[in-house]
Protein backbone atom coordinates (compact mmCIF):
# COMPACT_ATOMS: atom_id res chain seq x y z
CA UNK A 1 0.00 0.00 0.00
CA UNK A 2 2.70 2.41 0.72
CA UNK A 3 4.65 1.49 -2.33
CA UNK A 4 1.62 2.77 -4.40
CA UNK A 5 1.45 6.35 -2.63
CA UNK A 6 4.99 6.09 -3.72
CA UNK A 7 4.02 5.60 -7.44
CA UNK A 8 1.52 8.49 -7.36
CA UNK A 9 4.25 10.62 -5.50
CA UNK A 10 6.71 9.42 -8.30
CA UNK A 11 4.50 10.76 -11.29
CA UNK A 12 2.94 14.06 -9.34
CA UNK A 13 6.63 15.75 -10.24
CA UNK A 14 6.20 17.71 -13.82
CA UNK A 15 10.55 16.52 -14.20
CA UNK A 16 9.40 12.50 -13.75
CA UNK A 17 6.75 12.66 -15.94
CA UNK A 18 8.69 14.16 -18.28
CA UNK A 19 11.48 11.56 -18.01
CA UNK A 20 8.74 9.14 -18.31
CA UNK A 21 7.15 10.57 -21.37
CA UNK A 22 10.66 10.62 -23.06
CA UNK A 23 11.74 7.12 -22.06
CA UNK A 24 8.25 5.61 -22.87
CA UNK A 25 9.54 6.64 -26.60
CA UNK A 26 12.66 4.59 -26.26
CA UNK A 27 15.15 2.90 -24.05
CA UNK A 28 18.05 5.12 -22.65
CA UNK A 29 21.01 5.70 -20.54
CA UNK A 30 21.07 7.85 -17.69
CA UNK A 31 23.22 10.51 -19.68
CA UNK A 32 21.03 10.49 -22.79
CA UNK A 33 18.20 11.38 -20.38
CA UNK A 34 19.94 13.95 -18.78
CA UNK A 35 20.97 15.73 -22.00
CA UNK A 36 17.06 16.35 -22.30
CA UNK A 37 17.03 18.63 -19.56
CA UNK A 38 18.54 21.90 -18.27
CA UNK A 39 18.66 20.48 -15.14
CA UNK A 40 21.83 19.52 -13.02
CA UNK A 41 23.11 16.24 -14.17
CA UNK A 42 22.81 14.94 -10.00
CA UNK A 43 18.80 16.02 -9.68
CA UNK A 44 18.50 14.01 -12.64
CA UNK A 45 20.05 11.09 -11.46
CA UNK A 46 17.75 11.30 -7.81
CA UNK A 47 14.55 11.44 -10.08
CA UNK A 48 15.77 8.19 -12.10
CA UNK A 49 16.38 6.53 -8.41
CA UNK A 50 13.24 7.16 -7.46
CA UNK A 51 11.46 6.17 -10.52
CA UNK A 52 13.02 2.94 -10.52
CA UNK A 53 12.86 2.57 -6.90
CA UNK A 54 8.69 3.01 -7.96
CA UNK A 55 9.01 0.34 -10.25
CA UNK A 56 8.38 2.95 -13.22
CA UNK A 57 11.59 2.54 -14.94
CA UNK A 58 13.60 -0.58 -14.96
CA UNK A 59 17.55 -0.52 -15.57
CA UNK A 60 19.57 -3.05 -17.87
CA UNK A 61 23.10 -3.13 -17.05
CA UNK A 62 24.68 -2.98 -20.83
CA UNK A 63 28.55 -3.12 -20.56
CA UNK A 64 29.59 -0.06 -18.34
CA UNK A 65 26.34 1.70 -19.03
CA UNK A 66 23.01 1.57 -17.18
CA UNK A 67 19.86 1.43 -19.79
CA UNK A 68 16.70 2.40 -18.74
CA UNK A 69 13.57 0.97 -19.63
CA UNK A 70 9.51 2.28 -19.16
CA UNK A 71 7.88 -0.83 -16.86
CA UNK A 72 4.63 -0.92 -19.07
CA UNK A 73 2.85 -3.45 -16.30
CA UNK A 74 3.64 -0.65 -13.60
CA UNK A 75 2.32 2.50 -15.69
CA UNK A 76 -0.59 0.92 -16.84
CA UNK A 77 -1.40 0.10 -12.93
CA UNK A 78 -1.25 4.14 -12.53
CA UNK A 79 -3.62 4.56 -15.32
CA UNK A 80 -5.78 1.98 -13.83
CA UNK A 81 -6.47 4.27 -11.24
CA UNK A 82 -8.94 6.21 -12.65
CA UNK A 83 -10.47 3.53 -14.96
CA UNK A 84 -12.87 2.64 -12.07
CA UNK A 85 -14.16 6.29 -12.00
CA UNK A 86 -14.10 6.22 -15.92
CA UNK A 87 -16.29 3.45 -16.36
CA UNK A 88 -18.67 3.98 -13.53
CA UNK A 89 -19.67 6.81 -16.30
CA UNK A 90 -19.15 5.19 -19.10
CA UNK A 91 -21.68 2.26 -18.06
CA UNK A 92 -23.79 5.53 -16.94
CA UNK A 93 -23.61 7.08 -20.89
CA UNK A 94 -24.48 3.37 -22.17
CA UNK A 95 -27.53 3.06 -20.36
CA UNK A 96 -28.58 6.56 -21.40
CA UNK A 97 -27.85 5.92 -24.92
CA UNK A 98 -29.58 2.77 -24.78
CA UNK A 99 -32.71 4.24 -23.16
CA UNK A 100 -33.06 7.04 -25.77
CA UNK A 101 -32.30 4.89 -28.62
CA UNK A 102 -35.67 3.31 -27.76
CA UNK A 103 -37.31 6.58 -26.96
CA UNK A 104 -40.48 7.26 -28.99
CA UNK A 105 -42.04 10.83 -28.08
CA UNK A 106 -45.29 10.50 -26.33
CA UNK A 107 -47.22 12.70 -29.47
CA UNK B 1 -13.25 -2.60 -25.25
CA UNK B 2 -14.47 0.82 -26.69
CA UNK B 3 -13.34 3.40 -24.74
CA UNK B 4 -16.63 6.32 -25.72
CA UNK B 5 -16.33 8.20 -22.46
CA UNK B 6 -13.08 9.84 -21.86
CA UNK B 7 -11.76 11.71 -18.86
CA UNK B 8 -9.10 14.31 -18.38
CA UNK B 9 -7.96 15.00 -14.73
CA UNK B 10 -4.49 16.84 -14.52
CA UNK B 11 -2.24 16.40 -11.50
CA UNK B 12 -2.68 19.50 -9.05
CA UNK B 13 -5.85 20.56 -10.27
CA UNK B 14 -9.14 20.78 -8.38
CA UNK B 15 -11.43 19.96 -11.74
CA UNK B 16 -12.26 17.48 -14.41
CA UNK B 17 -13.68 17.01 -17.68
CA UNK B 18 -15.57 14.46 -18.75
CA UNK B 19 -16.40 14.01 -22.32
CA UNK B 20 -18.89 11.47 -24.16
CA UNK B 21 -19.66 10.63 -28.06
CA UNK B 22 -23.39 9.73 -28.18
CA UNK B 23 -25.28 8.45 -31.20
CA UNK B 24 -28.06 10.36 -30.86
CA UNK B 25 -29.26 13.64 -31.96
CA UNK B 26 -28.46 16.46 -29.54
CA UNK B 27 -32.37 16.93 -28.74
CA UNK B 28 -32.35 13.49 -27.06
CA UNK B 29 -29.15 13.57 -25.41
CA UNK B 30 -30.48 16.85 -23.64
CA UNK B 31 -34.23 15.49 -23.03
CA UNK B 32 -32.58 11.95 -20.71
CA UNK B 33 -31.16 14.81 -18.48
CA UNK B 34 -34.05 17.14 -17.94
CA UNK B 35 -36.99 14.84 -18.47
CA UNK B 36 -37.36 13.10 -14.82
CA UNK B 37 -38.53 9.48 -16.11
CA UNK B 38 -35.94 9.43 -18.11
CA UNK B 39 -33.05 10.48 -15.60
CA UNK B 40 -34.50 8.28 -13.16
CA UNK B 41 -33.77 5.46 -15.79
CA UNK B 42 -30.50 6.11 -16.38
CA UNK B 43 -29.11 6.55 -13.02
CA UNK B 44 -30.55 3.48 -11.80
CA UNK B 45 -28.33 0.63 -10.99
CA UNK B 46 -28.55 -3.17 -10.14
CA UNK B 47 -28.20 -1.58 -6.51
CA UNK B 48 -30.50 1.03 -6.04
CA UNK B 49 -33.32 2.47 -7.92
CA UNK B 50 -33.34 6.60 -8.73
CA UNK B 51 -36.40 8.88 -8.03
CA UNK B 52 -36.26 12.42 -8.76
CA UNK B 53 -37.98 14.66 -5.88
CA UNK B 54 -37.73 17.63 -7.62
CA UNK B 55 -36.31 19.06 -11.50
CA UNK B 56 -36.76 22.43 -12.00
CA UNK B 57 -35.58 23.19 -15.25
CA UNK B 58 -34.73 26.84 -15.32
CA UNK B 59 -32.09 29.78 -14.15
CA UNK B 60 -32.40 29.13 -10.61
CA UNK B 61 -34.40 26.43 -10.40
CA UNK B 62 -33.70 23.51 -8.12
CA UNK B 63 -33.11 20.05 -8.53
CA UNK B 64 -32.33 16.79 -6.19
CA UNK B 65 -32.86 13.09 -6.96
CA UNK B 66 -32.27 10.10 -4.10
CA UNK B 67 -31.43 6.08 -4.53
CA UNK B 68 -32.85 3.52 -2.67
CA UNK B 69 -32.10 0.23 -2.27
CA UNK B 70 -34.56 -3.04 -2.31
CA UNK B 71 -35.78 -2.20 0.84
CA UNK B 72 -35.94 1.35 0.74
CA UNK B 73 -32.88 2.27 2.00
CA UNK B 74 -32.03 5.73 0.87
CA UNK B 75 -28.07 4.74 -0.37
CA UNK B 76 -27.59 8.06 -2.15
CA UNK B 77 -29.15 11.41 -2.51
CA UNK B 78 -27.89 14.40 -4.10
CA UNK B 79 -29.09 18.22 -4.84
CA UNK B 80 -28.27 21.72 -6.08
CA UNK B 81 -29.64 24.65 -8.05
CA UNK B 82 -29.41 25.76 -11.88
CA UNK B 83 -27.48 28.84 -12.23
CA UNK B 84 -28.09 28.87 -16.43
CA UNK B 85 -30.08 26.68 -18.23
CA UNK B 86 -30.01 27.15 -22.19
CA UNK B 87 -32.20 24.07 -23.35
CA UNK B 88 -30.10 21.36 -26.00
CA UNK B 89 -26.81 23.69 -25.33
CA UNK B 90 -26.21 24.37 -22.05
CA UNK B 91 -26.36 23.16 -18.24
CA UNK B 92 -24.55 24.84 -15.61
CA UNK B 93 -25.30 23.82 -11.93
CA UNK B 94 -24.38 23.13 -8.51
CA UNK B 95 -23.94 19.46 -7.42
CA UNK B 96 -23.71 18.50 -3.72
CA UNK B 97 -24.08 14.90 -2.44
CA UNK B 98 -26.22 14.52 1.43
CA UNK B 99 -24.31 13.12 4.22
CA UNK B 100 -20.86 12.71 2.48
CA UNK B 101 -17.63 14.92 3.40
CA UNK B 102 -17.61 16.03 -0.41
CA UNK B 103 -18.28 19.98 -0.86
CA UNK B 104 -20.35 21.49 -3.06
CA UNK B 105 -19.17 21.21 -6.94
CA UNK B 106 -19.87 23.30 -10.09
CA UNK B 107 -20.87 21.79 -12.85
CA UNK B 108 -20.67 23.15 -16.69
CA UNK B 109 -22.66 20.61 -18.87
CA UNK B 110 -22.46 21.31 -22.40
CA UNK B 111 -24.05 19.89 -25.38
CA UNK B 112 -23.39 19.94 -28.31
CA UNK B 113 -24.38 18.36 -31.92
CA UNK B 114 -21.81 16.81 -34.51
CA UNK B 115 -24.49 15.31 -37.03
CA UNK B 116 -27.91 14.91 -37.12
CA UNK B 117 -27.75 11.87 -35.57
CA UNK B 118 -24.66 12.34 -33.30
CA UNK B 119 -23.79 14.96 -30.03
CA UNK B 120 -21.15 15.33 -27.87
CA UNK B 121 -21.62 16.05 -23.98
CA UNK B 122 -18.34 17.90 -22.38
CA UNK B 123 -18.69 18.10 -18.29
CA UNK B 124 -16.29 20.28 -16.27
CA UNK B 125 -16.95 19.84 -12.73
CA UNK B 126 -14.70 22.31 -10.01
CA UNK B 127 -13.89 21.02 -6.93
CA UNK B 128 -13.19 23.32 -3.96
CA UNK B 129 -9.81 21.86 -3.74
CA UNK B 130 -7.14 19.17 -5.38
CA UNK B 131 -7.11 16.70 -2.13
CA UNK B 132 -11.62 16.69 -2.62
CA UNK B 133 -10.95 15.95 -6.59
CA UNK B 134 -8.71 13.42 -5.93
CA UNK B 135 -10.78 11.83 -3.06
CA UNK B 136 -13.73 11.52 -5.51
CA UNK B 137 -11.92 10.37 -8.48
CA UNK B 138 -10.60 7.17 -6.12
CA UNK B 139 -14.18 6.83 -4.59
CA UNK B 140 -15.13 3.78 -7.59
CA UNK B 141 -11.77 2.35 -7.21
CA UNK B 142 -12.12 2.53 -3.46
CA UNK B 143 -15.88 0.46 -3.46
CA UNK B 144 -14.41 -1.51 -5.99
CA UNK B 145 -11.95 -3.23 -3.51
CA UNK B 146 -14.63 -2.59 -1.17
CA UNK B 147 -17.01 -4.72 -3.42
CA UNK B 148 -14.12 -7.12 -3.81
CA UNK B 149 -13.60 -7.61 0.60
CA UNK B 150 -17.75 -7.77 0.83
CA UNK B 151 -17.87 -11.06 -1.51
CA UNK B 152 -14.67 -12.80 -0.30
CA UNK B 153 -16.09 -12.44 3.21
CA UNK B 154 -19.40 -13.87 1.81
CA UNK B 155 -17.56 -16.63 0.32
CA UNK B 156 -15.28 -16.90 3.42
CA UNK B 157 -18.49 -17.06 6.08
CA UNK B 158 -20.47 -19.53 3.29
CA UNK B 159 -17.29 -22.14 3.78
CA UNK B 160 -17.12 -21.74 7.98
Amino acid sequence: MNLRRDVFQAIADPTRRAVLLLVATQAMTAGAIAANFDTARPTVSKHLQILTECELLEQEQNGREIIYHINAKKMKEVADFIEPFRKLWDDRFNKLEDIMKKYKPKK
Amino acid sequence: MERKTKVTAEDGKHDLVITREFDLPVELLFKAHVEPELFEQWMSHEYGTTKVLQLENKKHGSWGFETVDAKGNVLYSAGGVFHEFVPEQKITRTFESANTPFDVQLEFLEFEKITDDTSRLNMHIVFKSVALRDQLLKMPFAAGLNMAHNRLQEVVSKVK
